[in-house]
């Protein structure tokens, strides 16, 4: 710190190969000539965790959902450490290996993304109950498959559907156990949760709604048989998956002296509380939250701008963490969702929603605008692609719904000849809240 | 590394089990095919022509049953274990597969007699002499082995496209242009040039095939053929015209509006068979970068061979026969400087930009080379232009790309290398089209901003071997020139990042394409 460090050999140190230390280091090295390491350590190289789904299906091959051939990584001196970081001494600038060795850094990246929450029932310790999250937990779940004919997962979300359309590929029997009255209920408002509550049934899943899990129990071996249920119900099963969604991964933090709630407490700049030490992706938390945005944002692509605003400020120019409107995607089987800046579950009081759906209830859009200013909020979309940069460049200029219908065809990002729904909708949606002169 | 990942796929191949109706169909599927076997090691059949139709249904009816049995399940991606599956996953099956594709392709090309051709006179026996009555049917003539493959061709394009159909039922633009690769194959590639044969009984032989065209059709400026076409009568001349409007005008125009997409993935015969009985094979195609550094080298090695070649043949041909009537042997050498210069010229002036500097100067370089050989060789009133002999260049070309390229590798080794070996590496038409398309065309598949998450489907399943994730995760749309439309990767790609799309070139290369303004919003329509 007292030495001035000839900039160009500073040595820039990452912990964690997901997308957001990944693309961190990436970009400063587009930018610069600075060392960087990156030392991870679950996986040799990047891989897309939101992938991992496609391995087990058979889609792809392991190779295939590493997104750079492997000699990248020498061919852009990015050096890679597999290994794990025991503990960060911040007084030394170094980290500490779980293999004994110490790396020295000039400055510090904390991108450890995230782990699978525990639930806190009895029996969750038994083989055959596991998460959703890594490689590892991939190579565990391929184990277990050999031997199972009915799994249980517990937790509704994203993770959760996942994995049951993972097992119901290998034929094996689903009973999804879900807290909510509907599929992610916390998100999706009621009559997509509906949609695809309808979906996940249709694909021969045992959907159990506002339903949840009491105990897990096992064999004499130590390896789980049943679970119970509040209703009392006993489940037989060979393989429990818990889903109940991730917090951030920050044991590598204690002892430090680095502040943290939830996550690694980051300002706008993705700094923490010690100077040179910054962290990005799942693993860090907004001191304070950014817009109707949550503290904690464990999305792909909220890493990836993490990972290249700091490589900015890494390279010298410092940079504000700006997300831009929030979006986000993702599919249940085989519907897609879309969704484009806010649009509320339960609709907060200034919102109003307009809801449309097609007869064969595998697709619907809903919007979101301000009750009195007729501004647009958002767009949700089941089954319909739509186009990012039109509702990006709406909701930069503040345009109203009218605009935003009056335009929809433009949003459309189907394949060519697809059906298209537009003028249908615009019809409901005059019919129920006119399409007001193009004003905002 | 790859130890562990085999690991991944250890407890897999129970799940793939067939059941009942898989079985049945499967068997007669097979059943039909070992009546043609039967028929090739000489078996003689009693009414040949029923067993050969019967063998024809039985096969097509085990395809449809198979596909239906197969993709009952929900409308959607049907990709599950499609790397566990030892077919399509470069196993047992995949190999012996292409043992047999490679070795049926050696026959077709150079042991035919051994498939059952009449030698010297003598009448069909064995497979070829099975398909006798078929041929006499349609076109008035025995069968020879390439009436053999083009039935059975046509046949597997039709009943592999019909599964193709089931497994993307929800997709709109695949079952267009599935159902588009199938008429054509069908009506334009069989059916239309037998029945033109048979109502012409006396003219020579030409290609009867209107969208065959040069340079796949590399035989179609050679001396035999376009003799043949101008003592074809009005069929021939209208083949011949025909097929010059489409290399010079239509396919330029087309190329244009749609990309290389209306010829690769819509029409073309070679990319039919490998978007429907190909498509099994279609994510084993290789996206490493040294697989793409050379596709660029060969495929472009092959454009320019064929050309050279076919400067080469015209001008035997023009100094041979110096009353055929067409044009001289110097209006064509002349006709050829400015036509090789122009292109190039225009290349370099306003496109320069747009390709890689490696490009640029070996574009420019050949292009300084092969038109100076052929001022030399003018000058000198010799008979070739290229100093070698023009015959040899076309034998060769026959040979090597021809035959063997584009058949035993191209179609035999499917389930090794991928569908599209030969587009991608060989075909001299495809690199044509997609220096049009890379060069000046409206077509590019636009990125949804920033909704890739680079989980690698539309990579993975890109039978041209282009790693279109790298694009779609920055953000950025693709042009690339052997991109042939197929628009599987928008179709596997879970989070709808993916579109093709035709629209101002101004906006090709933009991450961008909106602009809104009080008045309106301008975007690709
Ligand atoms: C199954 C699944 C599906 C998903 N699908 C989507 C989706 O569709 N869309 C979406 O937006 N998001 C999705 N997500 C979330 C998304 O994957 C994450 O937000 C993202 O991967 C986080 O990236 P990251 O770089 O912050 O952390 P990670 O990807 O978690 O990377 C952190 C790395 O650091 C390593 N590490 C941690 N501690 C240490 C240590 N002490 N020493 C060494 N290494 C360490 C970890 O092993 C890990 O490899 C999904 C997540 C999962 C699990
Ligand atoms: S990039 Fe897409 S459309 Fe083009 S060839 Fe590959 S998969 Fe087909
Ligand atoms: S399939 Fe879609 S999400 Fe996946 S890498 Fe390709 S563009 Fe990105």
């Amino acid at each position: 710190m007292t030495k001035q460090r000839d900039s160009a050999t500073e040595h820039i140190v990452i912990i964690g190969n997901g997308i957001a230390g990944i693309t961190c280091a990436r970009e400063v090295r587009k930018k610069s000539a600075k060392r960087i390491t990156v030392i991870s350590g679950e996986s040799e190289f990047f891989f897309s965790r939101t992938a991992l789904m496609y391995v087990y299906m058979g889609h792809m091959k392991f190779d295939h959902i590493q997104p750079y051939e492997d000699n990248f990584w020498r061919k852009n001196r990015i050096e890679l450490v597999q290994a794990w970081v025991k503990q960060i001494d911040p007084a030394a600038k170094k980290v500490e290996l779980q293999n004994g060795t110490a790396i020295s850094y000039d400055k510090l990246v904390i991108a450890t993304g995230s782990q699978p929450n525990k639930t806190g029932v009895t029996g969750e310790q038994l083989k055959g109950v596991l998460g959703m999250y890594s490689k590892q937990d991939l190579e565990h779940l391929e184990e277990l498959t050999g031997g199972c004919k009915h799994a249980v997962i517990v937790g509704g979300g994203l993770i959760g559907i996942e994995l049951a359309e993972m097992l119901h590929s290998r034929k094996i029997g689903v009973t999804f156990i879900v807290r909510e009255n509907g599929f992610w209920g916390s998100i999706l408002p009621p009559e997509e949760a509906a949609l695809i509550n309808r979906h996940i049934r249709e694909h021969g899943i045992d959907l159990r709604l506002a339903t949840t899990v009491t105990d897990i129990a096992g064999d004499a071996a130590g390896r789980v048989s049943s679970v119970v249920t509040n209703t009392g119900e006993r489940i037989d099963c060979q393989v429990v998956g818990l889903t109940t969604g991730v917090s951030p991964n920050i044991g590598v933090i204690e002892n430090s002296g680095i502040h943290a709630r939830k996550g690694v407490l980051v300002n706008t700049f993705l700094e923490t509380n010690i100077k040179d030490i910054y962290a990005i992706g799942d693993c860090a938390e907004q001191t304070s939250a950014i817009g109707l945005r949550k503290p904690v944002e464990a999305v792909w692509y909220t890493g990836r701008i993490m990972g290249e605003t700091l490589a900015n400020t890494l390279c010298g120019e410092r940079s504000e963490y700006a997300p831009g409107h929030w979006f986000n995607s993702a599919k249940f089987f085989d519907i897609e969702y879309q969704t484009y800046g806010w649009v509320f579950a339960r609709p907060l009081e200034y919102e109003a929603q307009f809801f449309w759906q097609h007869p064969d209830g595998k697709k619907s859009l809903r919007f979101s605008f301000h009750r009195n200013t007729r501004k647009f909020l958002g767009v949700v979309s089941l089954g319909i692609r739509l186009r990012q940069e039109f509702f990006n460049a709406f909701l930069d200029q503040d345009h109203s719904i009218d605009t935003v219908i009056r335009y929809l065809r433009k949003a459309n990002f189907d394949p060519e000849f697809y059906e298209r729904h537009e003028t249908v909708i615009q019809a409901a949606f005059k019919s129920k809240h006119q399409l007001h002169a193009q004003q905002v | 590394m790859s130890e562990h990942y085999q690991n991944l796929s250890l407890a897999n191949p129970e799940a793939n089990e067939l059941s009942g109706s898989q079985k049945l169909f499967l068997a007669l599927g097979l059943t039909g095919l070992f009546i043609l076997v039967l028929a090739l090691v000489n078996v003689q059949f009693p009414y040949k022509a029923i067993w050969l139709l019967a063998s024809i249904a039985l096969i097509l009816v085990g395809v449809i049953g198979y596909s239906r049995a197969s993709y009952k399940s929900l409308p959607g991606i049907h990709n599950n274990g499609v790397f566990f599956k030892s077919m399509s996953g470069r196993g047992v099956w995949a190999w012996s597969l292409g043992v047999v594709l490679t070795a049926l392709y050696v026959f077709l090309y150079w042991l035919p007699g051994y498939l059952g051709l009449g030698q010297d006179g003598a009448g069909n026996t064995g497979l070829v002499g099975f398909f006798d009555p078929l041929s006499y049917f349609l076109n008035g003539h025995a069968a020879t082995q390439w009436f053999v493959y083009g039935t059975l061709y046509t046949l597997a394009i039709l009943a592999f496209g019909y599964k193709f159909i089931l497994k993307y039922r929800h997709n709109k633009y695949q079952v267009i242009r599935t159902i588009s690769v199938m008429f054509f194959q069908l009506a334009l590639a069989f059916l239309l040039p037998e029945i033109l044969t048979k109502l012409n009984p006396t003219v020579p032989y030409f290609s009867k095939d209107i969208k065959n065209m040069w340079p796949l059709n590399y035989y179609f400026f050679e001396d035999w053929h376009l003799t043949a076409m101008l003592k074809g009568g009005n069929l021939g001349k209208w083949m011949l015209y025909f097929g010059l409007a489409m290399i010079f005008i239509g396919s330029p125009i087309l190329t244009y509006f749609f990309g290389k997409r209306w010829y690769c993935s819509w029409v073309c015969g070679c990319g039919g068979l490998a978007e429907t009985a190909g498509d099994p094979f279609r994510q084993l195609s290789s996206k490493k970068l040294s697989a793409w550094k050379f596709e660029r080298w060969s495929v472009h090695f092959v454009l320019v061979f064929v050309v050279l070649m076919t400067i080469a043949v015209l001008y035997t041909f023009l100094s041979s026969d110096a009353n055929s009537g067409f044009i001289t042997r110097e209006i064509f050498t002349w006709g050829m400087v400015i036509l090789l210069s122009a292109i190039i010229a225009t290349i370099w002036i306003f496109k320069r930009k747009s390709l890689d500097k490696d490009a640029r100067y070996t574009m420019v370089s050949l292009g300084v080379i092969v038109v100076g050989t052929m001022v030399l060789n003018f000058s000198m009133n010799a008979t070739n232009i290229f100093f070698i002999d023009s015959n040899l260049l076309r034998s060769v070309y026959g040979f090597l790309i021809g035959a063997a390229f584009s058949g035993v590798v191209g179609v035999g080794f499917y389930p090794l290398m991928g569908s599209r070996v030969w587009c991608r590496f060989g075909c001299p038409m495809a690199a044509i089209l997609g220096l049009q398309q890379k060069l000046f065309s409206r077509f590019r598949i636009t990125t949804n901003a920033g909704q890739c998450i680079s989980c690698g489907n539309c990579s993975t399943y890109c039978e041209m071997g282009i790693d279109v994730r790298a694009y779609a995760q920055k953000g950025e749309n693709i042009v690339r020139s052997s991109c042939v439309g197929c628009g599987i990767c928008a179709a596997v790609c879970p989070r709808g990042v993916l579109k093709l799309e035709n629209g101002d070139r101004s906006t090709r290369f933009e991450q961008d394409p909106i602009q809104i303004n009080r008045d309106g919003i301008s975007v690709i329509d």
